[in-house]
């Protein structure tokens, strides 16, 4: 203990002794270099003159030092404001100090000299004070930094500069902004950079003409920013007056309850049936006038049945009975006898206030004074909101496109059987959700995403398909010539296998977890990002489609199928067995299901309840698209695929709205064409 | 030939006619006997009137189960005899329980408000009390307006016609597009089961203006009733039930044993042949659709003020799918096999699933009969489709001398 302490002696002593070398050296420097001026300063001092506030600030207080040490400039300020801001920083008591310090173990810290890099000294970890900036005084740092790293030799850093001017701007980052664009040599900042400026120069320009210039170079800009900077630009004010006042930058005249906002700014006419509602009601427009003190106040519903509450003396208000005021006609009644007696103030009647609303005028005002501003802006957005329907328009499309591939997925498997065999499969979604648990389990075996879904998609096929064909020798093969009990057995066999997936899994969701290269998303621009899964899964549906039409143009097993589903009794004759291609072809179709559920368990969580969600989906499908037909079957799925998207579109907070209208569509489609889109005819028609 | 049916309907109603149909069809005797001692031995043992050995859970249990051999019925005269295999009728039984439980919800909260007014300085005006029956009722849904649909939930008359009058004229919509345009078979069932899926997601929305997924509540408590005790209710429910599936099994009777029902099992034995004889299939069809739908929204009507709640999920489309699961059990084409089946599996559903039956103790493990009674049910339905067509009602047959099903 002694000993370490005398050691702590010994190194002040030494400390001093060089700090005060230091100071000579320095002040001779400075007379050397700064003669003329008595307040030239280096670094050091500068900062010793600010020491108080620099380890003890706010981000009030911290600003002029700040402002002061970047004036400083150099290297050499970067550096120290990055330590500071990072807590990297310390103090020395004894010798008004600043330092970096580097820690060699054994509680020896070496010191670092701030303005010349060079280590001076070596202490405890006691003798040294942290500066612990507070996070508002190290975002104020973090402001006085961006200057330094714009300039910074690292294009991230640059890139991360840019970003934090970005959310704290101010007129003198514009100076800035644009000797960066010049220097800028990556095209990628550069833009990023030009487009920082233009925001600068909408947000402090002050020449009109170069603020509108700005604004048009936006035009075709698609980014969520570029809209948050022009919309404030249209920002506007309600007004009422008695007249129209002059010399403002009218936005529109609103007539309360009859007009709307248009998106440019301008007042519409409300349409009479749906539309927009009034942008001011003629209660509002009525509270306007009693804020701007030109109407007298309205006594509300329930202040009145207040006042007339307070009235009631012994159950009676006056001579009559309180009990007869149970209605409307009666209370008012009551209450213009209240004003008569002159115990309440008078009722403004309707009349009055549409009176009142239609003598004054309401109008908008533009915050921004300019109509040249605020014309450019308007022509602007309007460019870019025509792009951006455009490409949301485009979105649509693939959103229903994707859909349309889940849907053609689910029901090609069903429209196989159904097509060839006649027979409704009501445990479809059994399977599908069987393929689902089977790449759950495949997962717990093989940890690598990638490879377990390369191992998932055939063994979702074989256990779905043995499925399959177990249940067509024991139940279908049975029902052949009875359909309908066919769509009860199988319910039996569906409500069976859901109870037992429910009882071997649980009921809680399973993960199905896809790989990493599926989780993104391919960015087009800021309105268009089609997210790999859905390209993923509309690439399966391609990949089954050419490969179902392989099968059944170019194989044996096809040709067969569709001998046997025009007519099995002549295919019989011909020597193919039917028993055995019923038989194939059923657990074919429940194979595929099951490849199906994998990739549907890929985006929706695995659960015993996932094969009936999409049963009904799947017969709708099915029977839109028309009965055994491959081709059918897709003009089905991209029918339903892409109008429940539209449907959604047109409402979009409502998707069980948009299933409704899909299946009351639906319905009314099957009367115009009974036997779905692409109808089979003559005798393959069947009945 | 083609007389028109009606006719033969008015007569059978004649009472020496009605005696000699009653004679000649023992079954309806046998069935309407036993009905009567069963719902006699009930009143009888039940807590309300009786020795209260029966519980009064269970008096509600067994009235739901009447009112579904209603429905049941009305799934045998629309499959088993018209060959409609219907997946749509639990909606319409469903929309009848709607249409009673809209007035049961709004004449008790009227109630309500209207009690809790009473000590208000100002009595209340009909447009407060409105509002406030609004904001009690829609107040889960966010809202506080009435909506349209309940223009006339406070008056039963109104309610009960509508009972009757929404499904009824919803079914004969639905089967007037599709029997027009000649859908049937597989197409149709599975037709019906998208309008079932279709109604059910519109309830499931707020904006339907029937509270959405929250369903109506309540409904045990009949308005103005406060004071019975729910012993003497659930009793006069459970003969009311008793009383309707007398009644609707006497209807669908007198139906198929007259020269419509004749008609009705050709459609379902020959379409196109009934179709060349000059009648009317059309029509016919959709005379028994819409019919049935109607039974089966009398049934709903009188389920859910048993239950107590209805809400979206009891119209899903695999309602309607065990609907046809009982009367394939029960054996169809044959009136009281849809009723036993209706009773029976659900009775034993109930006791399954309502885990009071025991568990087996296996060697590896405790089968428990709430998870696997589902399968059990399902694979001994499928037993049933493969191997027993006739299902329980198969037993009865050689009873019946006529063997005219």
């Amino acid at each position: 203990m002694a000993t370490s302490r005398s050691l702590l002696m010994y190194l002040k002593c030494l400390k001093l002794s060089f700090l005060g070398c230091c100071m000579l050296i320095f002040s001779f420097l400075n007379t050397l270099v700064f003669v003329p001026s008595a307040g030239a300063q280096t670094f050091e001092n500068l900062l010793a003159k600010h020491a108080p506030l620099i380890q003890r600030s706010s981000s009030k207080t911290v600003a002029p030092v700040l402002g002061e040490i970047v004036e400083f400039g150099g290297p050499v300020v970067q550096k120290f404001l990055s330590r500071w801001r990072s807590k990297d920083l310390y103090f020395l008591m004894e010798s008004n100090q600043f330092a970096y310090t580097q820690d060699l173990g054994d509680d020896r810290i070496k010191l670092i000299n701030v303005e010349t890099g060079a280590a001076f000294a070596t202490v405890t970890k006691a003798s040294i004070k942290q500066i612990k900036p507070n996070s508002g005084v190290r975002a104020k740092i973090s402001a006085s930094l961006i200057p330094f790293l714009l300039a910074s030799a690292d294009p991230k850093e640059r890139a991360t500069s840019l970003d934090a001017l970005a959310r704290d701007f101010n007129e003198s980052h514009l100076a800035l902004l644009d000797a960066a664009i010049t220097t800028e040599t990556n095209a990628a900042l550069k833009r990023r950079l030009e487009r920082a400026y233009r925001f600068g120069l909408i947000g402090f320009g002050r020449d009109e003409d170069t603020v509108v210039a700005a604004i048009h170079e936006l035009e075709g800009d698609l980014s969520l920013e570029t809209r948050a900077v022009l919309n404030p630009l249209l920002a506007d004010k309600l007004y009422v007056a008695a007249t129209l006042p002059e010399g403002i930058n009218l936005a529109r005249r609103i007539i309360p309850g009859k007009t709307t906002k248009l998106t440019d700014g301008a007042a519409g006419r409300r349409s009479i049936i749906g539309g927009a509602p009034a942008e001011l009601s003629v209660g509002a427009a009525y509270n306007m006038l009693v804020d701007a003190a030109i109407s007298p106040a309205l006594v509300s519903i329930e202040a009145r049945n207040a006042a007339l509450a307070d009235a009631i003396k012994d159950g009676r208000i006056g001579v009559e009975k309180a009990a007869g005021l149970n209605n409307e006609t009666a209370r008012s009644a009551a209450y213009s006898r209240l004003v008569l007696n002159g115990s309440a103030t008078k009722m403004v009647d309707k009349e009055a206030i549409q009176q009142a609303v239609d003598e004054a005028v309401f109008y908008a005002v533009y915050d921004n004074p300019s109509k040249k501003i605020v014309t450019a802006a308007q022509t602007t957005l309007a460019s870019i909101e025509g792009q951006v329907n455009l490409y949301k328009a485009i979105d649509l499309l693939v959103d229903g496109l994707s859909l349309a591939s889940i849907c053609f997925l689910a029901a090609i498997g069903l429209a196989i059987t159904f097509g060839v065999m006649g027979v409704i499969n009501m445990a479809h979604g059994e399977f599908i959700m069987m393929g689902a648990y089977t790449g759950y389990v495949v997962q717990l075996f093989v940890p690598n995403y990638t490879l377990s879904l390369v191992v998932a998609l055939p063994a979702a096929f074989a256990v779905t398909f043995a499925a399959g064909v177990v249940l067509e020798r024991l139940v279908i093969r049975h029902l052949y010539k009875r359909p309908l009990e066919t769509l009860l057995a199988t319910f039996g066999i569906s409500i069976a296998l859901q109870q037992i997936a429910k009882n071997i899994f649980g009921t809680q969701a399973r993960p199905l977890t896809s790989p990493d290269w599926l989780d993104g998303a391919l960015a087009i621009n800021d309105v268009l990002a089609i997210s790999n899964i859905r390209i993923a899964i509309f690439v399966l549906g391609v990949v089954f489609l050419a490969l179902l039409i392989f099968v059944m143009k170019r194989t044996r097993f096809g040709l067969d199928t569709r001998a046997v589903t025009q007519n099995p009794a002549m295919a019989s004759s011909m020597g193919i067995n039917p028993d055995r291609i019923n038989m194939l072809t059923f657990g074919f179709g429940s194979g595929i299901a099951g490849i199906a559920g994998v990739a549907i368990g890929l985006f929706s969580k695995v659960t015993s309840e996932l094969g009936s969600d999409y049963i009904v989906q799947s017969f709708m499908t099915v029977v839109v698209g028309g009965v055994g037909n491959i081709w059918g079957t897709l003009a089905g799925a991209a029918l339903i695929g892409t109008l429940q998207k539209g449907i959604e579109w047109l409402n979009p907070s409502n998707t069980l709205a948009a299933q409704t209208y899909m299946i009351i569509f639906i319905i009314l489609f099957i009367q115009f064409r009974p036997r779905g889109i692409v109808a089979l005819k003559g005798r393959a028609a069947g009945d | 030939m083609a007389q028109p049916p009606i006719k033969n309907n008015g007569r059978l109603l004649d009472q020496t006619i009605f005696t000699k149909f009653l004679f000649c069809n023992p079954s309806i005797m046998i069935f309407l006997a036993s009905l009567g001692l069963f719902t006699f031995g009930v009143t009888i043992l039940c807590e309300g009137f009786g020795l209260g050995l029966i519980s009064t859970s269970f008096v509600k249990t067994l009235g739901k189960t009447l009112c579904f051999c209603i429905i049941a019925i009305a799934m045998d005269l629309v499959w088993g005899y018209c060959g409609i295999l219907s997946l749509g009728h639990f909606a319409f039984f469903g929309l009848g329980g709607y249409m009673i439980g809209m007035w049961l919800m709004f004449a008790r909260t009227k109630l309500i408000v209207i009690e809790a007014a009473h000590n208000a300085l100002l009595p209340p005006t009909p447009a407060e009390i409105n509002d406030a029956v609004g904001a009690q009722i829609f107040g889960v849904v966010g809202g506080a307006d009435i909506p349209l649909i309940w223009s006339f939930a406070d008056l039963l008359w109104v309610q009960l016609i509508l009972v009757v009058l929404v499904p009824g004229l919803l079914a004969f919509l639905f089967g007037w597009l599709a029997f027009r345009s000649r859908v049937n078979g597989v197409y149709l069932s599975i037709l019906t089961q998208a309008m079932t899926l279709a109604l059910s997601l519109y309830l499931f929305q707020n904006e339907s203006g029937l509270r959405g997924n929250n369903g109506l509540s309540g409904l045990q408590y009949l308005p103005g009733l406060e004071d019975v005790p729910q012993e003497i209710i659930s009793i006069w429910f459970f003969l009311g039930s008793a009383f309707a599936l007398a009644l609707c099994f006497l209807g669908a009777m007198v139906i198929v044993k007259s020269k419509l029902g004749n008609i009705i099992q050709g459609i379902r034995d020959n379409e196109a042949r009934v179709r060349f004889l000059g009648y009317n299939v059309e029509g016919y069809k959709l005379f028994v659709f819409t019919i049935t739908a109607i039974m089966a929204a009398i049934a709903g009507a009188l389920y859910y003020p048993q239950a107590g709640i209805i809400n979206p999920a009891e119209l899903a489309p695999i309602a309607s799918i065990y609907l046809a699961v009982w009367v394939a059990i029960g054996g169809r084409g044959r009136i009281y096999g849809a009723v036993i089946g209706a009773a029976f599996v659900s009775l034993v559903s109930s006791y399954f699933t309502g885990g009071q039956a025991p568990d087996i103790p296996l060697g590896f493990g405790v089968l428990r009969w709430t998870d696997w009674w589902l399968v059990l049910l399902g694979f001994s339905f499928v037993a049933v489709t493969l191997y027993a067509p006739n299902g329980i009602g198969g037993f009865f047959d050689r009873f019946n001398r006529s063997g005219d099903v």
